[in-house]
């Protein structure tokens, strides 16, 4: 396998400040690889590192397997688009993309040629005598995309493009993103702290918290099999108890929350240390079966948790639609619920059976402190 | 009512600034004007015509030291936009935020001492019995005291040093608006440190060049104490050309011309240069 990127144990420290610690990865060619954390995490510091424009502290970056460290920004065959694009305001959109090639000394008719080109490919080919303050802000995002691409680098990094965009041209350049890079089988490398972003898009992502990776895997990966506590909360909704180990230590483990709920979980990151362990409980919404309640006692079905309650308020978002659930013993308790509009949706103040699966309550050591 | 308050309030607001325009602008200059167009016949009787402009056109060493202060009006322009520039980025670009306004300040320093002050300090140095000739004196570089006062150097020097400030501002605040990442995409496309200053940074900062351009040329070229006091009789000033006339020789019909004069070359001058940069006030001097 070809790997475009190659980073082994990247460290960036600012003084006594670990920005980004020990951080080893490979991306194979032509794939899209997020990297996901909170503000704050040390992703820009590592794409900047990769860039050229931080020294690494220590560890090594490859790009197609050849180091980099040694070289100059401007001679990494690695291009980035900014945060805010960094288009030049001062040139048109042709003299924009075409910079590039002028820098690399790249003939007058050529240069034509494959500006042309790579406006086609974003198809926009009519805009190349317009100014950068006439094009609208999904305009903008593709020009700088192609700016880049007209250079046919290595590897494209992205830090965060679609932050300053409004909803719904975000969702559609999500879309036209994964697209692009289809299209150009470049391999990308995505910034982002918008989990929704990094999971539509990517081949693979990189999970990142203070400076380190958490867990790198496919979306589906992330998503269903988190590696730590960090990665559950950070990917995805769920809800989240922290309580403490009353039996078991691997597989299905006995637990009971704070707030007073007991089930059974399953151990997740590796095997807990026994009873009495404080461990954080993490159930996804989507996996809570809600039916309204029958007879006295919930029906008891193997390897399943029940939960009597009664609905405390209905969360109307179309087909993502949730019911907030209070249990017998006054926790609240997230479930999705399709809500159709009929006579039969629930109300607040229904009584319900809640029911999730003993594998899809995930259970994570609590973090010592 | 409200209608004729707004109305009221905005007379009064204006009506200082119409009385500065009209009393110290526009009369001057159309008396001025007027008494260039006179001319002296004898004792009380004056005629109209443009005979003091022809004179000025048929006298080598007036229009002679109105080319001279323009060059080297310009040359004090380049040489400021020269040395302002990297000031002015490091200002903008470099300095960390706290130590930005002290850096600032220290640019500001000599305008808080009066322009004559300033130059009686550049006399104390280079005068003969000067700082600097006692100096290399003493170090044993030259074996007799040096005159560096009164030749064109030191009259370029001394007008640097008076209009830096001037130059520094408007690049710095121009500078300041500029996206770090513009520079550092211009690198990561490919661009070497020179082809960023040229195809960026200077596209980017040219508003502000041309803002500080102008402002320091009309300054050189309008200004009396520092070539006067540094240049001595061989500085040939323009504007002591026009003291000349109007104090000296009491000839108050040709120094009114020469003025005219110099207000109409360094317009043409200005309306040049933005011409040649693309530029135009809108966009520089009255930019918000």
């Amino acid at each position: 396998m070809e790997y475009d990127l190659t980073c082994e144990s990247v460290c960036k420290k600012f003084g006594e400040f670990t920005a980004v610690d020990d951080v080893s990865f490979q991306i194979p060619s032509g794939s899209f690889f997020s990297i996901l954390g909170p503000s704050g995490c040390g992703k820009t510091t590592l794409m900047r590192m990769i860039a050229g424009f931080e020294s690494t502290t220590s560890g090594d970056i490859k790009i197609k397997g050849n180091s980099v460290l040694s070289l100059p920004p401007n001679k990494r065959n690695v291009k980035m688009v900014f945060q805010h694009l960094a288009l030049f305001p001062m040139m048109n959109v042709f003299e924009n993309i075409a910079y590039g090639l002028r820098c690399q000394g790249v003939g007058k008719e050529e240069i034509k040629r494959k500006v042309q080109d790579v406006l086609e490919r974003v198809s926009l080919p009519d805009v190349g005598s317009k100014e950068i303050s006439q094009l609208s802000g999904g305009q903008k995002q593709r020009i700088a995309i192609a700016r880049c691409m007209v250079l046919d680098p290595d590897v494209l990094l992205l830090d965060e493009p679609l932050g300053a965009l409004d909803l719904k041209l975000r969702e559609s350049m999500k879309i036209e993103l994964k697209l692009l890079q289809h299209q150009f089988n470049t391999t990308f490398i995505y910034i982002t702290h918008d989990q929704s972003e990094a999971l539509v898009m990517s081949d693979n992502v990189a999970v990142m918290n203070q400076g380190r990776f958490e867990q790198i895997g496919t979306p589906q990966a992330l998503y269903h099999k988190p590696a730590s506590a960090f990665v559950a909360g950070f990917v995805g909704d769920a809800n989240r108890w922290s309580g403490r180990v009353v039996e078991g230590a691997d597989g299905a483990v006995k637990v009971q929350t704070d707030g007073g709920l007991s089930l059974v979980g399953t151990a997740a990151g590796g095997s807990l240390s026994g009873s009495g362990t404080d461990v954080e409980i993490f159930v996804r919404p989507e996996f809570i079966t809600v039916a309204r309640a029958k007879g006295d006692a919930p029906a008891q079905v193997n390897g399943q948790n029940h939960q009597r309650g009664v609905v405390d308020s209905l969360l109307f978002n179309g087909a993502n639609s949730r019911v907030l659930v209070r249990s017998t013993n006054n926790q609240l308790i997230e479930a999705d619920f399709l809500l159709t509009g009929g006579t039969d949706d629930l109300k607040p103040g229904d009584a319900v059976d809640l029911s999730w699966s003993i594998e899809r309550s995930a259970c994570f050591q609590a973090a010592r402190g | 009512m409200d209608k004729d308050i707004k109305r009221l309030s905005l007379i009064l607001l204006m009506a200082p600034f119409a009385l500065w325009i009209l009393l110290l602008i526009i009369i001057p200059h159309v008396g001025i004007f007027l008494l260039s167009l006179r001319e002296k016949i004898s004792y009380k009787e004056f005629t109209y015509g443009l005979g003091n402009y022809i004179e000025f056109l048929n006298e080598p060493i007036y229009w002679n030291t109105l080319l001279r202060t323009g060059s080297m009006s310009l040359l004090v322009t380049i040489l400021a936009l020269l040395i302002g520039f990297p000031v002015a980025y490091y200002i903008a670009k470099v300095a960390r935020k706290k130590s930005k306004g002290a850096l600032f300040l220290l640019c500001l320093l000599p305008l808080w001492v009066s322009e004559l002050i300033r130059t009686f300090g550049w006399i104390l140095l280079l005068r003969e019995t000067g700082v600097v000739s006692g100096f290399l004196q003493t170090i044993g570089i030259i074996d007799q005291p040096v005159e560096f006062l009164y030749n064109d150097v030191t009259v370029i020097m001394g007008l640097v040093y008076t209009v830096m400030l001037f130059m520094i501002v408007p690049l710095v605040s121009t500078l300041d608006g500029m996206d770090d990442a513009m520079v550092e995409a211009g690198y990561n496309l490919g661009g070497s440190g020179f082809t960023v200053l040229r195809r960026i940074i200077i596209p980017y900062a040219m508003p502000g060049i041309v803002a500080g351009s102008i402002v320091v040329f009309m300054l050189a070229a309008g200004s009396y104490l520092t070539p006067i006091l540094l240049g001595g009789k061989n500085s040939s000033w323009f504007t002591e050309q026009i003291y000349d006339q109007f104090i000296t020789r009491y000839n108050w019909e040709s120094g009114a011309a020469f003025g005219f004069l110099l207000l109409a070359f360094t317009s043409i001058v200005v309306w040049l240069g933005l011409r040649l940069t693309g530029q135009s006030l809108a966009t520089t001097v009255a930019k918000d």
